[in-house]
């Protein structure tokens, strides 16, 4: 049961992520929606890297070679620092259309709904 | 003659120099604009002339494997990682080597016509440095051959695209598009991650061709493929997810448009990569064929039905760019609905795949074109609204051929390369289904008269005052549309040799998959 926990949590945050950017109109709320579902895929990445007992994968003076596997921490951390930039750039595009529009509501700026 | 670094480090620096270019670009137009525009000029030209030998040495050697950070750029599995590629690998094979071609021919025509169509906007040393990480972004995209490479290829596509297409943030509609794009993207990369999180944890391997030869296709394997067919079908603007397409192609600035094609295009390599090579014959092929043949009929009808009706003549170029889409996803879906079968693969599977593939090739060269034209016309006149235009063909003599060239290339009229491909996919088709065939020759017929509509609506009839002053645009931008026009009829003249040279290649290239596992695990 315990250690089916960390893929519950990573199922549960996928769910509120996705329906966060599926349902909802507010173009913050929704960037935040697409920022749950990255970490819950980074949080996958690095349940699937784990063992239970396992050192950080560092060689150097190692008391025991029983390590977490270190190739999903670097896709994590790059998945990271990509999403960093994803936030950014949507926030920045939330804030012209703030400025635009007076509003970040969906419903009442989609000029091009056609 | 060819220095010998280029003959071991090419595929790598096909991506660095773009990359490098791109962030050197705004410290250079700092200090002069002119030279901000023989750099960027000069990257292109770099880039595409790397990524014309890398290919050229595909085609002549076969498959380049590359490996970063290795004592030789060839060895892929060191003798100490127990059987194991452990480094990122770039495997460029034929069908990478055409994709290559495509990006240098259009990334460099389309960097030449921009810098004169967008040279007076503000802004332009972000503008440029997003340009060329979009090259770099879409050749690292379709040279590697490693999975979460992929994935970091796809969201830097993402990113520089969706600057690109807000890039007139003036027009508060410019970054309403951005926005749509980009969450859409966003959440085809977060798809993408979760594929890598699951092929992972099942097989530890990360390299395709590894992958490939470990694949057991469990169940979690099949919503694996579900979530990537979904990612890049997006990505690629087919029906029924193509929402964004029209926007973002319409908003963008004419010569972004012509690139975004191209990436869309490495999204749809991505797709035919993974269910040809990673899935190959483990999957269920006439199911997952189907499900592409399925998704290019909707768009190809879908797509040409929503342009006929358009005003907006971008926008009525991105719904027929939806439709053209629809013909590669039916070509190459057929090929792999018959993947199982020898006899009916040979009879008329490997052609289908090679229409597919050329259209792949001729759709980027004249959508390309036809975009270019749309924007120098938009250059000119100032308005994307078709019944507001008229007359043009007294004053932009050499952009009217342009776009007749287009156009007729576009509805599969000969001499010209669309005819071509569509020839081979009706074929094919033919012998496979017959309505698909016909569904397909109908949306011809429908594009063709799209297209008539729109050449007289804005080219021919008397001149009108408003336009009284309105002149050919200058010699860059023809320039930058003559190269794309000039292959156009090429290819169109000379089907066979072009099919036979680069085409076929990558067909096989696309259908072997234990010689995509072999060039990197060895033996096999």
């Amino acid at each position: 049961m315990f250690a089916n926990l960390p893929y519950l949590a990573v199922a549960t945050l996928t769910v509120i992520g996705l329906s966060t950017v599926l349902l909802k109109r507010n173009l913050v709320k929704v960037t935040m929606g697409l920022n749950i579902l990255t970490s819950a895929v980074n949080l996958l990445i690095i349940v699937l890297g784990y063992r239970e007992g396992g050192i950080a994968p560092i060689y150097t003076l190692a008391p025991q070679t029983y390590m977490v596997l270190p190739t999903p921490q670097a896709l994590c951390l790059t998945s990271i620092v990509i999403g960093v930039a994803t936030t950014a750039l949507l926030l920045s595009f939330t804030m012209v259309i703030y400025r635009k529009y007076g509003t970040v509501n969906v419903d009442e700026i989609r000029e091009l709904r056609e | 003659m060819i220095p010998q670094f280029l003959w071991d480090h090419a595929p790598a620096m096909a991506v660095a120099v773009p990359l490098l270019a791109a962030f050197v670009c705004p410290l250079v137009g700092k200090y002069t604009a002119t030279g901000r525009k023989a750099w960027v000029l000069l990257a292109a030209a770099a880039t595409s002339a790397l990524a014309l030998f890398t290919a050229w040495r595909v085609y002549t050697l076969g498959t380049w494997v590359y490996v970063f950070g290795a004592t030789v750029p060839a060895l892929s599995v060191p003798p100490d990682s127990g059987g194991i590629p452990i480094r990122i690998i770039f495997e460029v094979d034929a069908m990478s080597a055409l994709m290559q071609v495509i990006v240098a021919i259009v990334g460099f025509s389309v960097i030449l016509y921009s810098l004169s169509a967008d040279g007076k906007r503000s802004g332009l040393e972000a503008y440029y440095t997003l340009f060329l990480l979009l090259i770099a972004s879409i050749v690292g995209m379709v040279s590697t051959g490693d999975l979460f490479n992929f994935f970091v290829f796809f969201e830097i596509s993402g990113l520089a695209s969706a600057g690109l297409i807000a890039y007139r943030v003036e027009a508060g509609r410019a970054v309403e598009a951005g926005l749509k794009y980009f969450v859409v993207s966003t959440l085809g990369g977060i798809f993408m991650l979760f594929v890598i999180a699951i092929l992972y944890g099942q097989y530890n391997a990360l390299n395709i061709a590894m992958l490939a030869e470990r694949m057991q296709f469990t169940v979690l394997d099949k919503i694996a493929l579900v979530l990537i067919i979904g990612a890049l079908a997006t990505k690629a603007g087919a029906v029924p997810m193509h929402f964004w397409t029209p926007d973002a192609y319409a908003l963008a600035p004419s010569s972004v448009t012509a690139l975004l094609v191209v990436a869309s295009q490495a999204s749809l390599y991505g797709l035919f990569r993974f269910t040809f090579t990673l899935y190959h014959l483990s999957l269920n092929a006439a199911t997952v064929g189907w499900v592409l043949i399925l998704l290019g009929v909707f768009s190809m009808f879908v797509g040409v039905t929503m342009a006929i009706p358009q005003k907006d003549v971008k926008r009525l170029m991105a719904y027929h760019a939806i439709s053209q889409t629809g013909y590669m996803l039916l070509g190459v879906g057929t090929g792999l609905a018959v993947l199982g079968n020898q006899g009916m693969l040979d009879a008329f599977g490997r052609m289908a795949i090679a229409g597919g593939i050329f259209h792949i090739i001729n759709h980027a060269l004249y959508k390309g074109l036809l975009f270019l034209t749309a924007g120098a016309i938009i250059y000119r006149v100032g308005t994307r609204d078709m019944n507001r235009m008229g007359g043009l063909g007294h004053k932009m003599k050499w952009t009217m051929i342009f776009f007749m060239i287009g156009a007729l290339a576009i509805a599969g009229i000969p001499p010209f390369n669309g005819f071509a491909s569509k020839l081979m996919i009706y074929e094919s088709v033919y012998l496979f289904n017959p309505v698909l065939a016909i569904i397909a020759m109908v949306v011809s017929i429908l594009t063709l008269a799209s297209f008539v509509k729109v050449f007289h609506s804005i080219f021919m009839g008397p001149q009108l005052p408003e336009y009284e002053h309105v002149k050919e645009v200058p010699a860059p931008m023809l320039l930058g549309m003559g190269i794309l026009a000039l292959l156009v009829i090429l290819f169109g003249l000379f089907p066979q040799q072009v099919v036979d040279l680069l085409i076929t290649p990558a067909a096989n290239a696309l259908l072997d998959q234990s010689g995509y596992i072999a060039s990197i695990l060895g033996g096999a």
